[in-house]
This record gives structure tokens, sequence and C-alpha cells, in this order.
């Protein structure tokens, strides 16, 4: 048991500025409004920034680095639609529902199709995609903790971190994260890059890191030991002379580490089509050229999840409200883009670099396998056990486990108050009590808060042993399938009726839930632990999809089915039910798409209170 | 309550309007998404059937390693760029329209 000092100040540092971050912003935190959207008036900038620090979760900043690790190139999809699914929501959504205006997409669904009832639909899957991404969160804050304090359970890090930040977000609300978010994302930007530009500079280029991957290389036989290499610390220690220093062992180094047997090969690791897409047909026993046709389908299934579940988050979409028009709204969606693009760019070399200098991640399993790469691997530019020398790598590695701290951290704190809200905001002010006080609903607000944050550690303490950039994916998957079809077509269809709209989302994401459950399930009842008892009414499933390798990819990554379904009954139920489109339809899509200048909102609210609304 | 909907002569409020306002917006969305999907979708079938040209090394990297991980962001920024500095020209357009459409029936009484 011995805990590294560095790595424990820094991690503490970012916890301690976090709390003081969020709770000297609480005192300016009053009104209910303040609670909901931050008072609608956060800048380009500070938006941009805080949209971006919500969005880098411990998917981002952990579990793809440990994906590249374990996969290669198949996990490069995820960054790429990560990034990408901006596009789609800028392109399609983030405008005309700004113009829109209404706290959340509750009250978007309740407004478009004057339906309280669709609202309470809507709600369920808030939390529905809330759960399954606060999920990979806390396996995040777990993995990260256990790597702070060898020896620690993995469960007690989940409970530690999910308390600190239920009891930071009740005090607070939103006005409180969007400045601790902003801070976040350059926290992240900073942990992520500093490292790998050192790492880099001392055991060479990205390109050079990803050709020491193939048949092809020739590779040197020395089995020289990065990690005991004195020139490293030299070439840091000096500075000025770094070139002259670090030459000397850059070739040396690119002799990397032999690989474990449990490490996928070269080819498969370089190249298309590898361990993850082609892992259910591998399972069937086939071979070769016969599995590549399953893993262009598990490609595409992840691509469309990814990028339309990016449009369909409801802990994003929320941010949107908080822009003054719709205009600093696409300018913020520009920015994210741009913010989150560059950070992508780094996870992978984390993969790529430890697959080369630390394959003996690849022999971990849970929070001891390759989720914690980016945590572990500054470390190898530490001094020799014995011999003198400052330890930079404990700093490099303090400094991305800070970075990990604040990635579950914001996008916890985002997910707590989305779902916190649509307890509050939804299911307690407008279900449960619609009399309630405003100072009712803010004490309810904070309950909720403690309630969503109980249950979120609970489900997470079960997740040990699935990969955290997979388990986001499946809540970006649960997402294409509800949110993005009902935004999407609700936004550009006047055709479509409430019971169209209700039909499609629920049975679209319910659908994709039940599947990805289903997965799951499955894998974790292969878990030799505790993990393994629990679910192990799941095993034969496996046994089912080994012969049916098609049904277990469309399991695994079902949007390719799913959203398809839910925008195709949308239309059908629709088209039925025809008689119920909203009468004054015409009024709703002018203020969805007119420009606000023309002040057509206005008169739609006018309209709206004559009503009786 | 006097709502502007019944009003036929207020083009802001007009089917016609709206029409082509969201058929404006819609063809620009598309164009754009269209740039963007091709790419996306391309490049697994590029994989798929030149696997030996998406292996060719550039730089270290495969190229689809290069595309993917790297090329892609950029590519991703220029649509966004063009798409918003289209849409809100779009936006002023038909502001603009409306204040002109606006005049000329002032004028007119």
């Amino acid at each position: 048991m011995n805990i590294d000092l560095w790595i424990l100040a820094f991690s503490a540092l970012t916890v301690l500025a976090t709390l003081w971050l969020g709770f000297r912003s609480a005192r300016g935190a009053k009104s209910a409004s303040d609670f909901f959207v931050a008072g609608r008036s956060v800048s380009v900038g500070w938006n941009a920034s805080a949209i971006s620090g919500e969005y880098l979760s411990a998917a981002s900043f952990m579990g793809i680095a440990g994906m590249v690790m374990s996969s290669g190139y198949d996990a490069l999809w995820y960054p790429v639609c990560y990034a990408c699914g901006y596009l789609f929501l800028l392109l399609f959504i983030a405008g005309p529902l700004r113009r829109f205006g209404a706290y959340t997409i509750p009250d978007f669904a309740e407004g478009r199709y004057d339906s309280p009832v669709f609202r309470k639909i809507a709600v369920i899957f808030v939390l529905f995609i809330g759960f399954f991404y606060t999920m990979p969160q806390m396996k995040g804050a777990g993995t990260t903790l256990a790597y702070v304090f060898p020896g620690l359970p993995y469960w007690v890090g989940v409970v530690l971190v999910g308390a600190v930040i239920t009891f930071n977000v009740a005090l607070g609300g939103m006005k409180g994260i969007t400045l601790v978010q902003a801070f976040q994302y350059w926290l992240k930007m900073f942990a992520i890059s500093v490292p790998i530009f050192v790492l880099l500079s001392v055991y060479g280029g990205y390109g050079k890191q990803v050709e020491a991957n193939g048949e092809n290389v020739q590779r040197p036989t020395s089995n020289a030991q990065p990690s005991t290499i004195a020139p490293t610390t030299a070439a840091l220690d000096v500075g000025s002379s770094t070139l002259s220093v670090e030459r000397s062992p850059l070739n040396e180094i690119s002799a990397r580490q032999p690989l474990p047997p449990k490490a996928p090969g070269d080819t498969a690791w370089l190249n298309p089509f590898g361990p993850l897409t082609t892992k259910a047909a591998k399972a069937a026993k086939l071979e070769g050229p016969a599995t590549k046709p399953y893993a262009l389908l598990y490609t595409y299934s992840l691509i469309i999840a990814v990028v339309c579940g990016t449009a369909g988050l409801p802990h994003i979409l929320v941010r949107f409200y908080t822009n003054p028009d719709g205009g600093a709204a696409k300018r913020t969606t520009m920015w994210v883009m741009i913010l989150i693009g560059i950070f992508y760019v780094f996870p992978p070399v984390f993969g790529v670099l430890a697959r080369n200098l630390m394959p003996e991640l690849y022999n971990g399993v849970g929070s001891k396998g390759t989720d914690k790469v980016v945590l572990e691997l500054p470390r190898i530019l530490n001094p020799a056990p014995g011999s003198t020398g400052f330890p930079w790598g404990s700093v490099l590695s303090g400094i991305t486990c800070a970075g990990a701290f604040a990635a579950f951290m914001s996008t916890f704190s985002g997910l707590l108050v989305s779902m916190t809200g649509a307890l509050a905001h939804d299911v307690y002010g407008r279900i449960l009590r619609p009399a309630s006080t405003a100072s009712e609903r803010m004490k309810m607000f904070k309950w909720c808060a403690l309630f969503i944050g109980t249950v979120s550690v609970f489900l997470g303490c079960f997740v040990e042993k699935l990969e955290i950039n997979f388990m986001v994916g499946q809540a970006f998957a649960i997402a294409a399938a509800s949110y993005f079809p009902l935004l999407f077509m609700s936004v550009w269809w006047r055709g479509m009726t409430v019971r169209g709209a209700a039909t499609g989302m629920l049975t679209g994401g319910l659908c994709s839930l039940v599947a990805v459950a289903l997965t799951n399930a499955s894998t974790l009842a292969l878990d030799t632990g505790a993990m393994g008892r629990l679910f192990a009414g799941f095993k034969p499933l496996n046994d089912y999809w080994a012969a049916h390798p098609l049904l277990r990819i469309l399991c695994e990554q079902p949007a390719i089915w799913c959203v398809p379904l839910a925008i195709g009954l949308m239309i059908v139920v629709s088209r039925l039910t025809r008689a119920t489109i909203p009468p004054d339809i015409r009024m709703k899509m002018l203020v969805l798409h007119a420009p606000e200048q023309l002040g057509l909102k206005q008169d739609y609210i006018k309209e709206h209170e004559g009503m009786g609304h | 309550m006097n709502t502007p909907k019944s009003d036929a002569s207020d083009r802001r409020h007009s089917e016609a309007f709206l029409h082509e306002l969201m058929g404006k917006q819609l063809r620009l969305s598309v164009a754009c998404a269209a740039v963007f999907l091709l790419a996306l979708f391309a490049l697994p079938l590029l994989n798929y059937f030149l696997p030996d040209v998406m292996a060719t090394r550039v730089g270290g990297f495969t190229l689809t390693w290069l595309i993917l991980g790297v090329l892609f962001f950029p590519l991703v920024w220029v649509i966004a760029w063009i798409f918003i500095r289209r849409s809100i020209a779009l936006e002023n357009a038909e502001a603009q329209s409306i204040a002109d459409w606006d005049r000329t029936k002032a004028s007119k009484k």
C-alpha cells in the first residue's frame, strides 16, 4: 500500500476547487429559474466551455484510450462520432429548439403537442438515458480512486465520489455547474494534452508509435525497459538542452514491449474490423473474411447510435436554452465542436502509446485493466526505483488523475442536474403537486438530487467489469432511438401527432434499452466473481448468441434497427391519427423556424395566454 | 386576444412564408449533412472493399487511421462553419424580406 503523494495532491486539489467553485456560485443562485437554466444569460464562451466540459465524460477521458488500447482502430469511431454528432445537432435541432424556448425536452414535448400526458412519457427517457450514462461515470470514479489509493475497493470510490457530487449539486443547481464545468473543460484539455506532449517528445511521435504495430515492421530485439531508462528524466530536467539528450533513447525505446497473450495481434489491432466489431462473429467460430460483413454492420450501427444519440442527449440539449438567442446557440455549437474536436485527437494517442509501452495492462480486469491507462501511463517517466531523480511521471500522472476527476465529476453533475430537474420540475412541479410554491420546489430539487445520486451510486457498483466507453455508447443508442427521432420529426414534419410521437419514441427507446441491457447482463454472467453469480441466469444467452452472431450484433448495437423503427412508427401512426394534429400547427412551426427578429414567439405566447394556457 | 393567425394579408403568418422558410432551411441542412454523411458512411465501405489502399502507410499511420483519427475533425469544422454563416445570412434575408413587405404594404395604405 503505497500512495503516490503527487497523484493524491493533484486529485485533492481538483476536488476542492470544484467544491469551492460550486459553493461560491451557489450563493448567487436564488430563484427557481437560476436553478433550472441559469437565468438564460450565459455567454457563448462560457456556455461552449461548459457544454464541452459536461460532454467530455469519463468515457472520453479514460474510456477511449482504454478502448483504443484493447480494440485498436475500431475504437476510433467513438471519438469521431462523439464529435460529429454535434454537427447533426447543429444542422437539424439546435436552432429550432432554442427558438421554441422551453426549459427541458419534456417542456418541448408538451408545448409542441399541447399534451401534458406526453410530457409524463417524455420525462421517463431523461431518467433512462441518464442512468445508463451515469454508470460509466461511476466506473470512472471507482477506477480512479482505486488507482489513487491502491487497495481501496472499487465500490468505495463510487460511493465517495457519488456522495460529494450529489451534495454539490443539491446546493448549487445549474448556475454553480456552468462555472464549474467551464473550468473543468480547460482542466481536462490541459490534463490530456500535456502528458501526451511530454510522452511523445520522449518516445517519438504519434505516427511513429502507430508504425510500431504491423507485421512488416522491423523490430529491434533489445529488451530495453522504458521505465528504467534514465535519460528520460534527464531530458525533462534539463529543459533547454532536451533535444540533444533525448535523441539517444528514442531509437532504443521504439522497440516496444512484448505483448502478453491476451493482447490482440498487430493486424487485428491496427486494421479496421478488429476485435471489437468481429467479436460476435468470432464467438460463432467464423474466421477471416466471413467475419467482415458482420463487422461492417456493427460499424454502421455504432456510427448511427453515436451520431444520432448526441443529438438526443437530454443533459446536453438543456444547455441550448441557456443561450440568449438562437444565433448564439449556433455559435456555441461551433465552439463546442472545435473544443471537443481538438480534445478527441489526444485520447487515442494514449491508447497507442500504452500498447507499445505498458502492455501489462492487457492482463488486468475491471478497474485494474485498460480503462486506467490514462492514469497509469505517465508513470513510466519516473526514474527507476532506487535511483534518484525527480518523479516527473508521478506529477504527470497526478495531472491526468485530476483530469479524470474533472471528467466524471462534471458529467455526473450535469446528468444529476437534468435528471433532478426532470423529477423536481416535471414529476413533482407539474404532475404530483402543480400548486406547489417556488420554495417548495427548491426544497424538492434538493431531495430529488439526493435520491437520484443514491440510485446512480447503487447502479455504478455493478458495472466494474464493463468497459467505460462501451457503456456510454449504449446510453447513446437509447437516446438515438428515443429523443432523436422525437426532436427531429417534431421540428421538421408538421404532420406529427402526439400518438405518433409517443408510439415511436417509446417503442424505439424501449427496444434499444432492453437490447443493451440483455447484452450487459450476458457479459456480466461470464464474470467469475460475485457479478457472475448474480447474473448467472443470463448465461445461456451467450450460447444462443454464439449460434446467432447477427442477433448478438443487433442486440449489442441496436441503433441500426431501432432508429428507423422509431421514425417509421412515428410516420405511420401520425398518418393514421391525422385528425389530431394540433390546430395551431402553422403557428408552432413558425415559432420553430422563423428568425427571432420577427417576434413570432411573443405572438404565440399572447395567443396561448388568451386560450387560457 | 387578437390573434393574427387569421389575418390573410399578414405575410409573416402566412402558409407561403412558412413553406418557403422551412424549405430553405431544410435544403441547407440536408446539403451540409449530405457531405458529412457521405464521408462518414464511405469510410467503412472503403475499408471493406479497398483494405490494401487504406492500409498504406502515411507518416507511420495507416491511411485509414490518419483519416479517422486526425483529418475527420477539420472536415466537420469546415462544414459547421459554412452552415452557420449561411444560416445566419438566410435568417437575415428572411427578416429583411418581411420588413420590406411590411413597408410596401404600409405605403399602399
